[in-house]
């Protein structure tokens, strides 16, 4: 009797059934086509490391001047998790989990993600758009996050969080809308791209739309890249995996519509063909976002939702995009940089410490 | 048997569970403890999928989920 009283309640939820996760993937994949053909880079619709880091030139934390601008799909995924959250009684401050650890895991992810030239969610839409690199960083990624399980299952953990004061929550909110006066102000001290991919964006009233949308959809569904492969791998449980697969799907069939898919490895846009380095950069990103227990979208939108560790990973990988590219390490079109693939080394070794010293492997000879 | 997995956020409330319920598999009763809205749905399809019916209860912003075979 209680099963199906609760069954029932499970359909009556749009957003917590299988349906309503492959609507979110399917609405992410038509959105991101919608925000290329309206000026984004090819296969970014999103790229949740790409913008951040964007808005890292923007503010002038680094100066390579073909990627800054403040992308407005940041704020809108923001605010739109924050309003979705806020409405279904979900907005909660919360913090206090190893904080200065995940702002250091938030750099190793950007490293990671600037070597392979996408966060999990690009990798996704750049499969969408036939590049078969992004295929060569999923099998990375899965490797990372194989890596990462083996340590939760050896009980890794960054411990719990506690009720932060109230206000705490709102602080990412209302960071989300400072930088959108930034944008709408333009002043002499925010640097705008006149050139490369920080020019090429969507008008900015339709890629705030779209981020909300997003936003509120990923809120609701906790959407995640790595979530997906990660509850797939130690439960069984594809719900999640299904948004990531969906949108695989909408966006290779959108492409191949457009005209615009394209099977191979070399020219594809804002992307490299070394495996290699594509392979390890996203394992960096698996593993580390496995550590973190969310990928870069699902740190974002819990930052909307209140959580402040996940608004210091956010920074992380703020400041992270800004050494990548004070330090040269960031890939191009070209491949990677020597100075990149030490820092990705160094990051994979940081990787095995804080793996280490949050299991149990440690915790029993302390 | 009483699982507080509170103030943690996914998956190691599920993977708490798991573990606890492989320990003891001739389980019938378990109640899980959260505080978080997305724990709570991971929770209770865990435990649906290990054929436990469910009841939540909310108290105080924490989620008391209570599986019984």
């Amino acid at each position: 009797m209680e099963k199906e009283k609760i069954l029932q309640e499970e359909k009556m939820n749009f957003f917590e059934s299988k349906k309503g996760i492959i609507f979110a993937g399917a609405v992410v994949g038509i959105v991101s086509l919608i925000l290329v053909a309206l000026g984004n880079p090819k296969n970014m619709g999103f790229c949740i490391a790409c913008f951040e880091r964007d808005i890292a030139g923007a503010l002038g934390f680094h100066r390579a001047e073909i990627v800054q601008y403040i992308r407005p799909e940041i704020i809108g995924l923001i605010l739109g998790a924050f309003i979705t959250a806020f409405a279904g009684k979900e907005f909660q401050s919360k913090g206090g989990s190893s904080p200065i650890t995940r702002f250091f895991l938030g750099i190793a992810v950007m490293v990671g993600a600037l070597m392979f030239l996408g966060c999990p969610l690009r990798m996704v839409l750049r499969i969408g758009g036939g590049d078969l690199n992004a295929i060569v960083g999923l099998v990375g990624f899965v490797a990372g996050i194989g890596v990462g399980i083996i340590f939760l299952n050896k009980g890794f953990t960054l411990k719990r969080n506690y009720k932060t004061s109230n206000f705490d929550g709102y602080v990412m909110p209302i960071t989300a809308v400072g930088l959108f006066i930034l944008l709408m102000a333009a002043p002499a001290f925010i640097f705008f791209s006149k050139e490369g991919p920080g020019s090429q964006h969507a008008p900015i009233v339709i890629a705030l739309i779209c981020g909300l949308i997003v936003g509120a959809l990923a809120q609701k569904t906790r959407l995640c890249m790595v979530g997906g492969l990660r509850d797939q791998i130690m439960f069984k449980q594809n719900h999640l995996l299904l948004g990531f697969v969906a949108i695989i799907v909408v966006t290779a069939i959108g492409n191949i519509v457009l005209g615009s898919f394209k099977l191979g490895f070399t020219e594809q846009p804002v992307a490299h063909t070394d495996g290699v380095w594509n392979f390890l950069g996203m394992a960096l990103v698996g593993w580390g976002s496995v550590l973190l227990g969310g990928c870069p979208l699902r740190q974002l939108i819990l930052s909307g939702e209140g959580n402040s560790d996940s608004a210091v990973t956010v920074f992380g990988m703020i400041v992270g995009a800004a050494i990548v590219h004070n330090f040269a390490l960031a890939s191009s079109g070209k491949g990677p940089t020597a100075n990149g693939q030490i820092a990705v080394i160094i990051c994979l070794v940081f990787l095995i410490v804080v793996s280490l010293a949050n299991s149990d492997l440690m915790k029993k000879n302390s | 048997m009483r699982i507080d997995t509170c103030g943690t956020s996914c998956p190691q409330p599920v993977l708490m569970t798991k573990k606890e319920l492989d320990k003891n598999s001739n389980t019938n009763e378990i109640e899980v403890l959260t505080d978080n809205n997305t724990s709570k749905t991971n929770v209770k399809k865990f435990l649906l999928s290990k054929g436990f019916n469910i009841e939540i209860i909310e108290d105080n912003d924490i989620f008391v989920i209570r599986g019984i075979k």
